[in-house]
């Protein structure tokens, strides 16, 4: 019965082939549409010119994809000057912009054309009736409340430094998607929210766009960062890059963001238009079929599931039964894998980006750590919880403890092995969505994008795979259970 | 006569609780002892310690020449052959796996393991077919006969018994008796057993020893028990046990 456990585990591990063939150039985008657009137009140029380039779209935050280029996960993606000059490399004069990304191994095309800055925006019947025109005007209304991008509220350019600087009295603030704060500002839960200038809502739901008349924010026009080596790697990549540099404007720009969101234009194809438009050269792009997407996702879902299922069996068994075997040791090893169980499993694939970077990798670690716990504490008490005279019978029957183990124990624990091992991998199915957050892809990438284009049928083409197939892996363990766990067991528990 | 057991200065304590104190005991080869005595009166623990489940807190347990220590090699205790209280059986084996365990672990091919289970079948009178099914299937008397063929498997030197017939009804019980006595009539094999119950005892052995508080209160044949009994609990026990009284002794 071990023998079958360990072929089970090596099957899942086998289910997967991760085949790394030559990397091609991977350029990276933040979570909001406007970049998405940039990173397809980047990548779509990029294969124009011959290269192998792909996307990992919408993976998070600046810091995320900062990190991310610096540590060469990605290669290129979209960022504005107001950002780096504010936040990823503050004090730099902007005059040596590219002296200092150099430092980091980091070059810069120049400006695409639009200044996306930011704003902040309310319902135009609002800011009339309490007349409000600029940001200072809000001081005198300590009463609203505020609903900001997290990003803004944690930014060295933005919601801390906006409130020093016209001293603002707001006190009710909170962090919400960006995408989600123009739902809020409609429907009148919040009162303003930050916005980049070139939001296709602007138009669309006819916005206040208040002046910034005290001039904090800096100009933000938009780049693409790219890693220096890319220069020597793919040079034909960077000369796609720079035939950009200043064909965006912002009327451009604003309309694609528009496609995109408001008429639900796939961003790739969106690029694509633009790519033909603008240079009159025809890209390859065509729109998957939804099937396709599927599978593809189902693939990388399965691969991100089976990896981290398999690796936390595999180690998972062992420390249980070291927990169960060495009681000191026993109680360090449940502790540990419980305080991991605590971290919200959000926070802990964003721990696994320092460590590990972006990408499926660091979304098995955390999934392989997320998964233990049941497994451990499982094994761990099944074990334990073999009756005495049990032990006793096998001990005076003279088995050495190795036999005791593959031909008592663990027959006996399985049923509770198989149910923490069941539950690991159900959970898993779902935490597997969040991997998406960090470039994982699978399932949550729709979701993700679902949420970001206000498009629930998006989300739904995430959502209901990733639960139909948490109930086939339910379904495929009860099936195991027929199998793994020794038949004079199951009768016992038809009878009870 | 040679010696199977010899327990010198044996005692055991669990934390605070003193389980056992010193004692000796002697069990001759051949012999058929009992140990009685009321809840918590030690004899399980000494069972215990002879089997070496439990190590001696002090003194020293022998089995012929070799020490018993619950660390003690595999091969030591194989030849004694133990019936756990409520018989031990593995849920997740049949029968006849549970039988053959041990014999299959060693080596014995699927033949020899066959033949020796089917003869035990025999000696407990426990119809094969019965060998094929898993302990939940079995009735309460069954699955002791498998449990004592278990134990006779390796055909060992001694049998000990921790409550053999504890949780039994009573017709099942008389009757596992009559058989169990015939058994050990039969292999003529040294035993050790424990019981609360005066009945049985008398029934069983040839030698009881009374305990009570981690003490032996008497030592000697069955028949002294009754009539010269060592001081008033002795007294106090038998009288208590009415019932076994009515039945026919040895």
């Amino acid at each position: 019965m071990s023998r079958r456990m360990w072929f089970l585990a090596g099957a899942l591990l086998c289910a997967n082939t991760a085949h790394a063939d030559e990397r091609p150039i991977v350029v990276g985008s933040k979570q909001f549409t406007e970049s998405v657009i940039l990173g397809e137009l980047a990548v779509q140029k990029a294969q124009l010119a011959g290269v192998h380039a792909e996307h990992r779209r919408a993976l998070g935050g600046t810091r995320i994809l900062w990190e991310a280029l610096v540590r060469g996960d990605i290669d290129a993606y979209p960022e504005y000057t107001g950002t780096i000059l504010q936040e990823l490399l503050p004090g730099t004069p902007p005059g040596s912009l590219e002296t200092a990304l150099a430092k980091n191994g980091v070059a810069v095309t120049p400006p695409l054309g639009f200044n996306n800055t930011y704003a902040i925006g309310m319902m135009p019947e609002v800011a009339d009736r309490l007349g409000i025109r600029t940001i200072s005007d809000l001081r005198r209304h300590p009463e609203l409340t505020f609903g900001f991008a997290n990003e803004f509220l944690d930014r060295a350019d933005g919601w801390r430094s906006l409130k020093a600087r016209y001293r603002l009295p707001q006190t009710n603030v909170r962090g919400l998607d960006h995408d989600l704060a123009y739902r809020a500002l409609a429907s009148g839960q919040i009162a303003a929210t930050d916005l980049y200038s070139t939001d296709a809502e602007i138009r669309a739901h006819g916005l206040k766009v208040l002046e910034d008349d005290l001039h904090h924010f800096p100009r933000y026009d938009a780049v693409l960062v790219y890693r220096a080596v890319l220069k020597e790697r793919a040079p034909e990549a960077v000369a796609a890059w720079n035939q950009l540099a200043g064909r965006i404007d912002e009327g451009a720009m604003i309309a694609m963001n528009a496609k995109a969101k408001l008429d639900h234009v796939p961003e790739g194809r969106v690029a694509s238009e633009f790519i033909a438009n603008t240079f009159g050269e025809k890209t390859g792009f065509v729109a998957t079929s939804r099937a396709h997407r599927l599978w593809m996702r189902a693939k990388e879902h399965l691969a991100l599931v089976a990896i981290s299922l398999g690796a936390a069996i595999l180690i998972g068994i062992p420390l249980g039964l070291w927990a169960a075997k060495r009681r000191q040791a026993g109680r360090v090893i449940l502790a540990a894998v419980g305080v991991i169980q605590t971290v919200p499993s959000l926070a802990l694939l964003v721990f696994m980006i320092p460590l590990l970077g972006i990408g499926t990798w660091p979304a098995i670690a955390a999934l392989f750590l997320y998964s233990l716990l049941p497994i451990v504490r499982n094994t761990q008490q099944g074990i334990t919880g073999i009756a005495g005279e049990l032990r006793d019978s096998a001990r005076a029957l003279g088995l050495p403890a190795w036999t005791t183990l593959g031909r008592i124990e663990l027959p006996l624990a399985s049923p509770a092995i198989l149910a923490g091992i069941k539950t690991s991998a159900v959970i898993n199915v779902g935490t597997a969505t969040l991997g998406a957050l960090i470039g994982a892809g699978g399932f949550g990438q729709p979701i993700l994008t679902g949420i970001r284009l206000a498009d629930v049928g998006l989300i739904l083409e995430g959502a209901v795979p990733a639960a139909v197939l948490a109930l086939i892996v339910q379904a495929l363990f009860d099936l195991l259970e027929r199998i793994v766990v020794p038949r004079g067991l199951r009768l016992d528990r038809g009878r009870a | 006569m040679t010696t199977a057991f010899t327990l010198h200065q044996v005692s055991k304590r669990y934390g605070a609780h003193t389980a056992l104190h010193p004692l000796d005991l002697t069990v001759e080869a051949g012999q058929r002892l009992v140990l009685i005595g009321p809840s918590g009166s030690g004899k399980s623990t000494l069972l215990r310690l002879m089997v070496g489940l439990d190590e001696a807190s002090t003194g020293e347990v022998r089995f012929g020449q070799e020490r018993v220590t619950a660390d003690r090699s595999a091969a030591l205790r194989r030849r004694l052959g133990y019936v756990v209280q409520g018989g031990g059986l593995f849920p997740h084996l049949t029968a006849l796996e549970n039988v053959s365990l041990v014999a299959r672990h060693l080596g014995w091919d699927r033949e020899r393991r066959l033949a020796r289970a089917s003869e035990l079948a025999q000696l407990v009178r426990l119809p094969d077919d019965v060998l094929e099914r898993y302990p939940i299937q079995l009735s309460g008397g069954q699955a002791q006969r498998v449990s004592l063929m278990r134990a006779l498997m390796l055909d060992p030197e001694v049998l000990l018994l921790d409550e053999p017939l504890g949780a039994l009804d009573p017709i099942t019980r008389h009757e596992l008796q009559t058989d169990l006595r015939e058994i050990f009539q039969r292999l003529q094999k040294t035993v050790v057993m424990v019981t609360h119950d005066l009945g049985e005892a008398l029934y069983f052995a040839d030698r009881i020893v009374l305990m009570r508080e981690g003490r032996i209160v008497q030592d000697g044949p069955p028949a002294d028990l009754l009539e010269r009994p060592a001081d008033a609990f002795v007294t106090r026990f038998v009288r208590a046990q009415r019932a076994p009284l009515a039945e026919p002794g040895p």
